[in-house]
């Protein structure tokens, strides 16, 4: 346990370490300053400025910046739905797969442009290599440069004077691309390799076993791929066992770094919050409310899984009990941390299966999701799901004390509260209508692979996966079913763009406003009051919403486990 | 609004050339040159047969391997069809799985009823792949192996021994474990029966 407590311990120090420069990097990025890289990547940007008609010095309106935004977001659906429609007929395709059924490739589409990554698919039987890195890997740049996109214009906004503009669309995610995912995935990419990460564009090889059976080892451009599914926080695994493929994850080391990677860009992007809004005492506010609901959630899952399945242990079976659907290297520890940042974060990469945890140690990535992503969350989408939460205990507050609401200099009316409550609520209810419409048609129940309540985690984790846009899953679900292919593509759209739109209309409403001075009754949210606040706030929409659903499902199970009966 | 248009297909394609192509394509020139044997994958041979993958595990059920993890990959280690049994922790028929495999373990190594048995031998792994049993799994097969192949017992465990593998850099990691497949390599090395 000691153990188990030094390696969290370490993998947050590093974090927090690498985040702090780099989030002041990443400001000077976004603020278009000068940095080491310029020498290399100006002429590059400017090439690509060039060939996409891209005027660098237009700022936008947020309506411009949304559509934009949207635009792009369009044509990369369009792509790499059609690139999946006609892979049998490209090149790239060493194991000669046929091109994929149009359900299918319209889901894996919008999971992966939405920077959710959810997967009814199994990738080494599959996606052709060209799609993997031409398809999927792009989109694991551009969708998670959106989210940053969205929220560098939402800091924008906050610290803007009276400005009708809120940045360039293509400029921030160019700058995103090129400055930040490109060379940290360069290097993740490389550290894989030497850890024994595949990477190569080669046939599947055929060895005969020492039993003299044959055995099918898979090949293909991997680690490039595992880097930015990592760092970008989409998810997406090369092969059906995602991050716990020893092909993907092949040691503890590859796995410590994969789980670094996941975090270290939403934490840095804090930091890049405080640094534009020359705050850097908000940005610390937010990071501290974020590490406490991270371990909550971390001693939640982590002290669930060492007590493991007493039903299990009743057979004989030695401690620790919750082996199934886990790796040895990576062993309790390493595991129920990975499912605890792979949900903190919006990323959905599994080093063990989130079907076979113990009830509570699953019920807690599944509250993650459900609490909107927010604690670190994904790149760009956590911190900007978490000014939301902040302008809502602003609100709250407000209303405590009987005084208009301020955040940042910033008078917070009733339009930003409105549009502020249509981001909680949008993807809550995405996530209770659609689990409560599947558990009671033939469509959604046939799917289910496992009996009694935790039947109903299946379907719920489902749709908390697909509009929290995390990607990972129970996977027992069938999800390569057309309903569940439409269902979570329409849940996932939702739950991406339903937040990104009154967000965008957040930052451009808060860009005209005047800021206000600092009065003594002004409420400060520079205090670990405030933290604490804003923690509670998002606990407390979460329980209110979710408890009902949570108490069917994972508490149930959790109380038959230890009763010792079976479903 | 026909230019956002133009411009979001455009930038698209042209992303699409430096993340999609160059991008990985350089990471497959450089990996070459610098970790080949990694980015090919960890492929070990003998007598020059590529035998499998030090990162992929094998089915063993001969008596005379150390086994490992029970695996939902297709019919059992399949590298084409890698996944858990996403089985969860009330699942009767997962239950009588384990049971049927406790009971398995127990008659093969000679175990008393009602005596522990490792997790990691009768769960099975989150890949399908997993190359690796805890040291208790390991421990457990010695005497089974070792009569099977009329070695010492104390011979079989000193080479278990060898292939320990604590934590990485000394920190990182679960329990010691060891690597199925190497294991049993250096086992038919010992025993003088390469490549039967």
């Amino acid at each position: 346990m000691a153990s188990d407590l030094l390696q969290m311990a370490l993998l947050i120090g590093a974090v927090l370490l690498a985040a702090w420069p780099l989030g002041r990097y990443m400001a000077r990025v976004f603020e278009g300053q000068r940095t080491f890289l310029d020498p290399l990547l100006r002429p590059v940007e400017r090439w690509i400025y060039r060939l996409s008609g891209v005027d660098e010095s237009r700022e936008m309106s947020w309506k411009t910046y949304a559509a934009s935004l949207l635009w792009f977001n369009g044509a990369g659906l369009a792509v790499l739905f059609l690139l999946q429609l006609v892979q049998g007929w490209l090149p790239l395709n060493p194991q000669h797969f046929p091109s994929v059924r149009w359900d299918t490739a319209l889901n894996t589409a919008v999971s992966f442009v939405t920077n959710t990554n959810w997967q009814s698919y199994a990738g080494e039987s599959t996606m052709s290599d060209l799609t993997q890195m031409a398809g999927l890997t792009v989109q694991n740049f551009l969708s998670a440069a959106t989210g940053a996109a969205v929220v560098i214009a939402l800091i924008r906004g906050l610290v803007r004077r009276q400005a009708a503009a809120i940045g360039n669309f293509w400029v921030d995610v160019t700058r995103c691309t090129l400055w930040v995912l490109l060379p940290l995935s360069l290097v993740v990419s490389l550290a894989l390799v030497s850890q024994g990460v595949i990477q190569n564009l080669g046939p599947y090889v055929t060895v005969r076993t020492l039993e003299g059976a044959g055995q099918t080892i898979p090949m293909g451009p991997v680690a490039s791929q595992e880097a930015i599914k990592m760092l970008g926080t989409n998810g997406g695994g090369f092969f059906n066992a995602n991050s716990a493929h020893p092909f993907e994850n092949p040691t503890p080391v590859s796995n410590m770094l994969e789980m670094w990677s996941i975090l270290v860009l939403p934490a840095a992007l804090v930091f890049t919050f405080g640094r534009m809004t020359g705050k850097p005492r908000q940005g610390a506010v937010i990071l501290g409310a974020m590490l406490l609901l991270f371990a909550l959630a971390l001693a939640g899952t982590y002290l669930s899984e060492r007590a493991g399945n007493p039903l299990l242990a009743q057979m004989g079976v030695q401690a620790p009990t919750a082996m199934e659907g886990k790796e040895v290297r990576f062993g309790i520890g390493q595991s129920a941390l990975f499912s605890v940042v792979t949900t903190a974060v919006s990323c959905g990469a599994v080093n063990n299966m989130h079907d076979s945890l113990t009830p509570l140690g699953g019920m807690v990535p599944m509250l993650l999701m459900m609490l909107g992503e927010v604690v670190f969350g994904g790149i760009g989408s956590g911190l900007y799901g978490m000014l939301v939460f902040a302008l809502m205990t602003v609100f709250l507050v407000g209303l405590m004390v009987g005084r208009t609401p301020e955040y940042l200099g910033k008078k917070i009316e009733a339009r930003e509260v409105k549009l502020a409550t249509l981001a909680v609520i949008v993807p809550a209810a995405t996530i209770l209508t659609g689990a409560a419409v599947s558990v009671v048609t033939p469509a959604g129940l046939s799917s289910l692979g496992n009996p009694g309540p935790h039947g109903l985690s299946e379907v719920l984790y489902a749709f908390a996966s697909g509009a929290g846009n995390n990607g990972s899953a129970f996977g027992g679900l069938n999800a390569g079913t057309l309903y569940y292919n439409l269902a979570i593509a329409l849940a996932m759209w939702i739950g991406r763009f339903g937040v990104i739109l009154p967000v965008l209309g957040i930052a451009g409403s808060l860009a005209a406003k005047k800021p206000v001075p600092e009065g003594p009754g002004t409420f400060r949210t520079d205090t670990s009051l405030f933290s604490l606040l804003l923690a509670a706030t998002v606990l407390l929409v979460g329980a209110l919403t979710f408890f009902p659903a949570l108490a069917l499902g994972p508490v149930v199970e959790h109380i038959m486990m230890w009763l010792g009966t079976a479903a | 609004m026909a230019r956002s248009q133009w411009i979001a297909v455009r930038s698209v394609l042209v992303l699409t050339l430096l993340t999609g192509l160059a991008y990985p394509l350089l990471v497959t020139g450089l990996a070459r040159v610098l970790f080949p044997w990694q980015a090919g994958g960890s492929l070990i041979e003998r007598n020059g047969q590529v035998v499998g993958s030090a990162l992929i595990g094998q089915k063993f059920q001969d008596p005379k391997y150390f086994h490992g993890r029970p695996s939902a990959a297709g019919d059992g280690y399949d590298g084409a069809a890698s996944g858990g049994s996403n089985a969860g922790p009330t699942n009767p028929e997962f239950l009588n799985a384990v049971r049927q495999r406790i009971d398995e373990v127990r008659r093969e190594n000679g175990l008393p009823a009602g005596a522990p048995v490792p997790s990691d031998l009768v769960t099975a792994s989150a890949s399908g792949l997993d190359p690796d049993i805890t040291l208790a799994a390991a421990e457990v097969q010695i005497p089974r192996v070792a009569a099977a192949r009329g070695l010492a017992e104390a011979a079989v465990r000193e080479l278990v021994h060898k292939h320990v593998r604590g934590r990485q850099w000394g920190l990182f990691g679960g329990e010691p474990r060891v690597n199925v497949l190497e294991l049993n390599l250096d086992l038919d090395r010992m025993s003088g029966r390469e490549g039967v």
